[in-house]
């Protein structure tokens, strides 16, 4: 039976640097650890236990007040109910729907994200997938690759990105950098938020049904909660069209995924980008045989820069709590 | 004017095509078994040809149409056509500027993306099956990256315009300095690829651009730097670029064009930080079809003694 955390047995901390619980490592954690070591607070590693996870919250982590968590490990009402002392929910996302914000809210809890470190990589590539879905460019790589153009000559034609409509589900600080973008393009930028944005030049539309009815293409950025869940379905994209075109770096479940393979193999939707799905790593198979499809494994964000602006804010998060000075990125209720 | 002749240099366009067959007497060139024999018959009832930037009108086609009296181009590239020739004999010259502008830059900027953050790459890896949680591959950020262009015409502002909606600083070479242009300007190619992250080519296809991308050019660009060609594959000194990046002093290219298309360097395959395309800068069903119209237009208007919709010669 362990006495001590485990990375106490071969150091002795001094009591006063607080703990931040950490259940599974985030991305950030694993690729730059060494960003972590601060002289606020030490990291309390839960995951190198051979304990399960609940006997050592219940042991170890009565007195953490802050915790560093991301998609695999969710804050739920059960993990907060084991973390007693919890005042702070740092994530390492920009994404928050792994925790409960109501529950949260209920109990005073603090929630900080990677807001905005995150969103000129995520809207790159969203605009990325964008112009490779109408313009073919994975699928037309492929056919050079499998020596297909002294065989077959021309290639098909793709489809032109300018005087597109691009509507776009979720005007937040990813959705105003995709449109940015692609006014450069000479694009028409259309979107659905849940309330209008005053600075935002481009027509609003109440619902993402009415979007589809006016776009040529969907670029969804919103956050995934109990209202997007599934919010792009089989209505939507058949009034997007045959030539109409979705793209996703946000979360797989804003989409009905079910019902967007249907609509991509019957033709009822023209072509999509990909960057995430309903059950990571799992891809619909039906999706792998599509050329007008292209797929990404969840890396919108990867990037060397993002990532450490990301680390920089996490930690600097973390120190603002441990020194009570305000946090930089508390999460505002829109 | 169904009797007036025109050869159309190789295949380009069904469309395209269809409409040339409803107005005039359409001679496909590719389909003729034997070109020189079908020349000395044909000679006096060709009077237009229509060419593309895989094949136009050089000397020797041009002496053998003593009837010849326009070459309309379905393309903006005019490299295949022997320009002084045309002006020697009075013969009109006409391309596509402006039409494919728009698609050719989305295009580099596309190319650009699929290089730095993996596209194509990723899309190969999920395709694969091979996606297991916790493979972290970090790719390269594009906004903020320093973009040089070669040539500052249409397309190249085209290209700096987009560009500069993801914060990339702009330089570029140009024959001469455009004093009213922003952007950075640097006297020579090797000073623009030593202070650029991306390198595009943008530029004309002439005599003194061949081979403008050479080897101290690459050396220049480093083993971080990206080249994009839109231009034209013998922009490029190939063999160069192939061992730049096979060896790996060169960061990654993205490819519209080759020096010997249809034939793309097979080395080049295997490199998960190369796109590769098959000349598609202007391939798409909007801009094909104006280009189209715009050849069609050109044509009627000579034929028709009214003036040219976009002349060159």
């Amino acid at each position: 039976m362990e006495s001590q955390p485990p990375q106490e047995r071969s150091e002795q901390p001094t009591k006063e640097v607080p703990h931040v619980l950490v259940m599974k490592p985030p991305p950030l954690l694993t690729l730059f650890e060494d960003k972590f070591i601060s002289t606020k607070f030490q990291l309390l590693k839960a995951w190198e236990s051979t304990l399960p996870l609940d006997q050592f919250l219940t042991a170890y982590a009565g007195s953490v007040r802050a915790v560093l968590c991301s998609g695999a490990s969710p804050i739920t009402p059960h993990i907060i109910q084991l973390l007693p002392s919890l005042q702070l929910v740092v994530t390492a996302s920009a994404g928050t729907n792994h925790i409960d914000l109501n529950e949260c809210r209920r109990l005073g809890i603090a929630v900080t994200n990677a807001a905005g470190v995150f969103s000129d990589d995520a809207a790159d590539a969203a605009v990325g997938l964008l112009i490779d879905v109408l313009r073919k460019i994975s699928a037309a790589h492929r056919f050079v690759r499998h020596r297909l153009w002294p065989a077959t000559g021309d290639y098909p034609l793709g489809s032109k990105l300018g005087g597109k409509r691009v509507g776009i589900v979720g005007l937040g600080s990813i959705g105003s950098a995709v449109a940015k973008r692609l006014e450069a393009f000479g694009c028409t930028v259309l979107y659905n938020s849940r309330k209008p944005k005053p600075w935002a030049p481009y027509p609003f539309y109440s619902n993402v049904h009415e979007l589809a009815v006016d776009s040529d293409a969907l670029v969804v950025c919103c956050g995934l909660t109990a209202e997007t869940r599934h919010m792009i379905n089989r209505q939507v994209m058949v009034a997007l069209g045959k030539q109409g075109i979705i793209v996703n770096v946000a979360r797989g479940a804003i989409i009905d995924e079910k019902q967007m393979v249907e609509c991509l193999v019957h033709g009822e939707i023209g072509g999509a980008g990909l960057d995430v799905f309903e059950n990571e790593p799992n891809v619909p198979k039906e999706l792998l045989e599509l050329d007008n499809v292209v797929l990404s494994p969840h890396r919108a964000v990867f990037t060397p820069e993002g990532f450490m602006a990301a680390c920089d804010q996490v930690v600097a998060n973390l120190e603002a709590f441990f020194e009570h000075k305000p946090l930089l990125s508390p999460l505002i209720d829109e | 004017m169904e009797s007036i002749g025109v050869l159309m240099a190789c295949p380009m366009n069904s469309y395209l095509e269809q409409q040339l067959e409803k107005r005039f007497k359409l001679y496909r060139f590719w389909t003729v078994p034997d070109k020189s024999s079908f020349l000395a018959s044909h000679k006096d009832s060709i009077q237009a040809v229509v060419g593309n930037a895989g094949a136009g009108a050089d000397a020797e086609l041009i002496e053998a149409l003593p009837k010849l009296e326009i070459v309309a181009s379905f393309s903006v590239g005019l490299d295949k056509i022997d320009l002084a020739k045309c002006k020697e004999k009075g013969i009109r010259v006409t391309n596509t500027p402006d039409v494919l502008t728009e698609d050719v830059a989305d295009l580099a900027i596309g190319l650009m993306l699929a290089v730095l953050r993996k596209l194509c790459e990723s899309d190969r890896y999920v395709r694969s099956g091979k996606w297991k949680r916790g493979d972290y591959v970090l790719t390269t950020k594009f906004t903020g990256k320093k973009v040089g262009i070669i040539g500052l015409g249409r397309i190249g502002m085209a290209i700096a315009k987009r560009a500069e909606a993801f914060s990339c600083p702009i330089s570029y070479y140009s024959r001469t300095e455009k004093p009213e242009i922003k952007y950075k300007y640097y006297p020579s190619v090797v000073e623009l690829a030593a202070h650029c992250d991306i390198l595009v080519v943008a530029c004309p296809l002439t005599k003194e651009t061949h081979h403008i991308i050479n080897r101290e050019v690459i050396d220049a660009m480093g083993p971080k730097g990206v080249l994009i060609n839109i231009g034209r594959g013998p922009h490029v000194d190939e063999p160069e670029l192939v061992s730049a990046l096979v060896e790996r002093r060169l960061g990654g290219a993205g490819l519209d064009v080759f020096e010997n298309e249809p034939y793309v360097p097979e080395e080049l395959f295997g490199l998960d930080n190369v796109v590769l395309l098959p000349h598609v800068g202007s391939g798409t069903v909007e801009t094909r079809q104006a280009m189209a119209d715009l050849v069609i237009g050109n044509l009627e208007a000579h034929f028709q003694k009214k003036p040219l919709l976009t002349p060159v010669v």
